[in-house]
């Protein structure tokens, strides 16, 4: 440790002479009163940082990274190297802006075993894959509380799925596509003492070692449309398993998890799951597996998992409720599953883009460990075992280690690669982001980052070929980046150059939420493909009125449906009457807008909902239940045009049982006062 | 007529035959909000644009001005245009056929008429578009009106309008000079000098 600590002040004096340089606030830092900038220019400031982030005015970013939202259960969408914020993508929150999980056409999303959650915490963004490589289709994200994966279409930038996983708990290490989407994989967390009905068993805690148990889930995907279903479940011991990442070329069968509490601990984690000097990377062979699956050796058990899809024709999700489950043993699967040893604790697996290196980030390990996989081969053909864990042979340490990159930094979390033989790790404590080489397993540089970092991300930096030019770390702390903005503040992420030798810090930015981890992509594998607005002759929504002369208002009961069209810059129709206090109003508006850009919002006065925004060629529906007599407005949200304030209309409520008939209408032609036009000369 | 005469003649109606593979003219809008810009294509018997939807979008814009929306119901020209096309196809075929000269100055003649008509008509719809305006508009601008440009450049309040004719048109041009270089190249050249000199042996 006193060498690391020795390492880090010589790099000092060079940090500080550039930050000096960047913005002459040295001197007013020591002084700080509070009013000026904050601690400080980061060190390694590129001298010419600003016109390599610099996007002009008009100009499209060089890149898409999707950031994770952690604990506000949404994607955010950034260009790089700009670090703007282009979208955020709901996906298990419900979102006012857009009334996502609002909309009687999107509740069905956020459906689960467990009732309506309209939240999660979403972990791992994973693009999906072709030979390798990202494709640009769709993202894969991960529901850390309530197990659930689901998947974004990246031509529409819509949550479309959303899949229950079950034996599950804490879906953490999750989700991780194979290099052809042939299956997601997403790994339990927790470990709890399953049932064997889908469900979690009322066990003391007592019997934590021996009754609970984890698992590994095997999505399938579909090659065209990307439906998952899902395939079979490997039952894994009970131990946490917190990362995945899988093989490339000659590892392209493997994904490996990296677990923790192989002590089994059922209370007080933080030292019960620190006992052991070495917890396990579990390796798969995912294609061994199907096979296992698809020859039957897979048993069945019930089950109870909500699958939610989004139709783009009706705009609508439905949930389906599957009620078994296939699961497979390890103790029965030989070949199927090894661990390897790694230090305490680990947090991510990485592998490099060859396909040969398993980079182990040990958190509370001071080195950190490089497997080779064609060593692990050699290990599991010489038998070269050091016992087993609940069946599963573990093999020796010495048998699979490359080699173990000496005093890196403290706290190793994550790994990526440049594509040009280096790494480069996340140290949470030392905050700091370190590049090595893997030839050598040598520190080539290193650079503080502000302030924590957890992830980083390279883009394509888990594929065969990153895209080795820019460097995204995700920093947990924040303390002075910004302005200050009361005791909670903006996660940060950095932009660092990794072109050259030497790492140069490009921008701050802040991210919202907590980013856990990102995937980013060059932005012309999806930009063409962005859809403008949907068709209107493909809307199959059931209550859709594709013109205004479809309008209804119909009551059936205490039910009143209303078909309304959105068009700038008028509602049709704008007057309803005949509704009552009670009534069950559903509002199905339709947005008959052809052109880019131009959504209609919907919102009714004192609705308990959110509003609906509706994108053209879309139907969506709001639920309103009136509590009061009286006349309501309702009107457009979003700024459509010249005449948006004038997009409104009203709704008129009267009492229970009144003789008011339903009746509605849009405008009736009046004759001009003659002296309007008069007065305008 | 010689065979390649006739040819030309064939091509001539033949080339007609382009105003229902491309539209006839094209108006570009574009404006600060439309940088990808809106064009409008008049087809000899459809209306259309460079995307779905364009018509939709050119009248919503048209709504606040007081334009009446502009629908392919709303241009009797659109339903009896194609058979005044077909019409001449096929007399150009007859004509090409026959290879009578004379025929084919009248087809020639009949079909620049029907082009100028066809022009004459379009220019007086724009007029009537952008004059006839809605007393009820919201966007009211003293003095002004909305006729787009026949052919070429116009500004019309924050839109710039371009209007060219598009390979449609072409058809008709490549029928007229077609048929013209037919009638043009089938003349008696050789008979003319001849009938001067009966004529002076005459005298």
């Amino acid at each position: 440790m006193e060498t690391l600590v020795n390492r880090f002040w010589k790099s000092a004096p060079k940090a500080a002479l550039l930050l000096s340089l960047a913005a002459g606030s040295a001197l007013q830092s020591c002084n700080k009163t509070g009013a000026g900038e904050g601690g400080g220019a980061a060190a390694g400031l590129d001298a010419d940082a600003a016109s390599k982030v610099y996007v002009a005015p008009g100009k499209h970013d060089e890149l898409y990274s999707f950031l994770s939202g952690g604990f506000n259960g949404q994607v955010s969408v950034y260009g790089i190297p700009s670090g703007r914020l282009l979208k955020i993508i709901p996906v298990f929150s419900q979102f006012p802006e857009n009334g996502y999980g609002y909309n009687e056409e999107t509740k069905a999303m956020l459906q689960t075993s467990h009732g309506f959650i309209p939240w999660d915490d979403l972990h791992h963004p994973k693009l999906s894959r072709k030979d390798g490589m990202t494709d640009g289709r769709w993202l894969f994200v991960n529901g850390n509380n309530t197990p659930r994966v689901a998947r974004v279409d990246l031509s529409t930038f819509e949550t479309v799925e959303i899949m229950e996983i079950p034996n599950s708990a804490g879906n953490h290490c999750s989700p991780y596509p194979t290099n052809n989407n042939e299956y997601v994989l997403a790994g339990t967390r927790f470990s709890v003492p399953l049932d064997m009905k889908g469900g979690t068993a009322d066990v003391s805690m007592e019997d934590y070692k021996d009754k609970f148990r984890g698992s590994i889930s095997f999505i399938k995907v579909d090659q065209e449309k990307g439906d998952m279903e899902l395939d079979f479940q490997v039952l894994v011991p009970g131990f946490d398993y917190d990362l995945a990442n899988g093989g490339k070329g000659p590892s392209n069968d493997w994904v490996f998890f990296t677990t923790y509490n192989t002590e089994k601990a059922g209370t007080l984690k933080e030292l019960g799951a620190s006992q052991n000097d070495r917890d396990y990377l579990a390796a798969i062979n995912w294609k061994l597996a199907a096979k296992y699956a698809a020859e039957g050796k897979a048993k069945e058990m019930p089950a109870n998992y909500y699958h939610n899809k989004l139709d783009h024709g009706t705009h609508s999700a439905k949930s389906t409720i599957k009620k078994k489950v296939r699961y497979l043993l390890p103790e029965d699967c030989p070949g199927m599953m090894y661990l390897l040893p790694a230090p305490k604790s680990p947090h991510g697996i990485d592998v490099d883009p060859t396909g040969e290196f398993m980079v182990v980030n040990g958190k509370l390990a001071s080195t950190l460990p490089v497997f080779s996989f064609s060593k692990m081969m050699k290990a599991i053909e010489n038998k070269q075992f050091d016992g087993e864990k609940n069946g599963i042979p573990v093999l020796k340490y010495e048998a699979v280690l490359q080699g173990e990159v000496k005093e890196p930094g403290l706290g190793p979390l994550h790994t990526e690669f440049d594509g040009k033989g280096n790494a480069y790790s996340t140290m949470f404590v030392s905050s700091e982001v370190v590049k090595w080489s893997l030839k050598d397993l040598q520190v080539k540089d290193r650079m503080p980052v502000y302030y924590s970092p957890g992830h980083l991300m390279i883009p394509g930096g888990d594929t065969r070929e990153p895209y080795g030019k820019y460097l995204v770390v995700m920093n947990k702390i924040t303390k002075d980046r910004f302005l200050p903005t009361g005791p909670e503040l903006m996660h940060s992420a950095q932009l660092i150059d990794i072109s050259g030798d030497k790492m140069k810090m490009l921008l701050d930015f802040p991210t919202v939420a907590e980013p856990h981890y990102a995937q980013g992509i060059k932005a012309d594998l999806i930009a063409p493909k962005s859809v403008k607005f949907f068709k209107l002759d493909e809307n199959s929504h059931p209550q859709a009125a594709k013109k205004e002369s479809d309008v209804s208002v119909t009551r059936k009961g205490n039910v009143v449906t209303v078909k309304m069209t959105a068009i700038r810059s008028h509602l049709t129709p704008d007057n309803i009457e005949g509704i009552q206090v009670g009534d069950t109003v559903n509002f199905h508006v339709t947005n008959l807008e052809q052109d880019w850009d131009v959504p209609h919002g919907f919102a009714v006065m004192g609705a308990n909902n959110a509003e609906t925004l509706i994108m053209p060629g879309a139907t969506q529906s709001l639920k309103w239940i009136p509590k009061k007599t009286g006349v309501y407005p309702f009107y457009c949200t979003d700024f459509c045009s010249a005449l948006h304030q004038e997009m409104q209309g009203y709704v008129r409520v009267s009492p229970k049982g009144s003789s008011v008939p339903i009746s509605f209408s849009t405008g009736k032609k009046k004759p001009v006062p003659p002296a309007a036009t008069a007065s305008l000369k | 007529m010689k065979v390649y005469q006739k040819v030309l003649m064939l091509l001539a109606a033949v080339s007609l035959g382009l105003l229902f593979l491309f539209p006839m003219w094209k108006i570009y809008l574009k404006a600060p909000q439309y940088p990808e810009g809106l064009e409008l294509h008049i087809w000899v018997n459809k209306l259309g644009g460079s995307s779905e939807g364009v018509l939709q979008n050119f009248n919503i814009l048209n709504h606040y001005i007081g334009m009446a929306p502009i629908h392919a119901e709303s241009f009797a020209e659109l339903k009896y245009m194609p058979y005044i096309v077909v019409f001449f196809m096929i007399t150009g075929v007859v004509v090409a056929l026959l290879g009578k000269r004379k025929l084919v100055l009248g087809w020639t003649l009949l079909l620049m008429v029907g082009g100028s008509v066809g022009i004459l008509d379009f220019y007086l719809w724009l007029v009537k578009f952008g004059t006839t305006l809605s007393p009820e508009a919201p966007i009211k601008v003293p003095g002004m009106t909305y006729i787009p440009p026949l052919l070429g450049h116009k500004t019309l309040l924050n839109f710039e309008a371009l209007s060219l004719p598009a390979w449609g048109s072409l058809g008709i041009a490549l029928g007229i000079l077609l048929a013209g270089l037919a009638f043009f190249l089938s003349r008696p050249a050789v008979q003319l000098p001849s009938v001067a000199r009966t004529k002076t042996t005459v005298s």
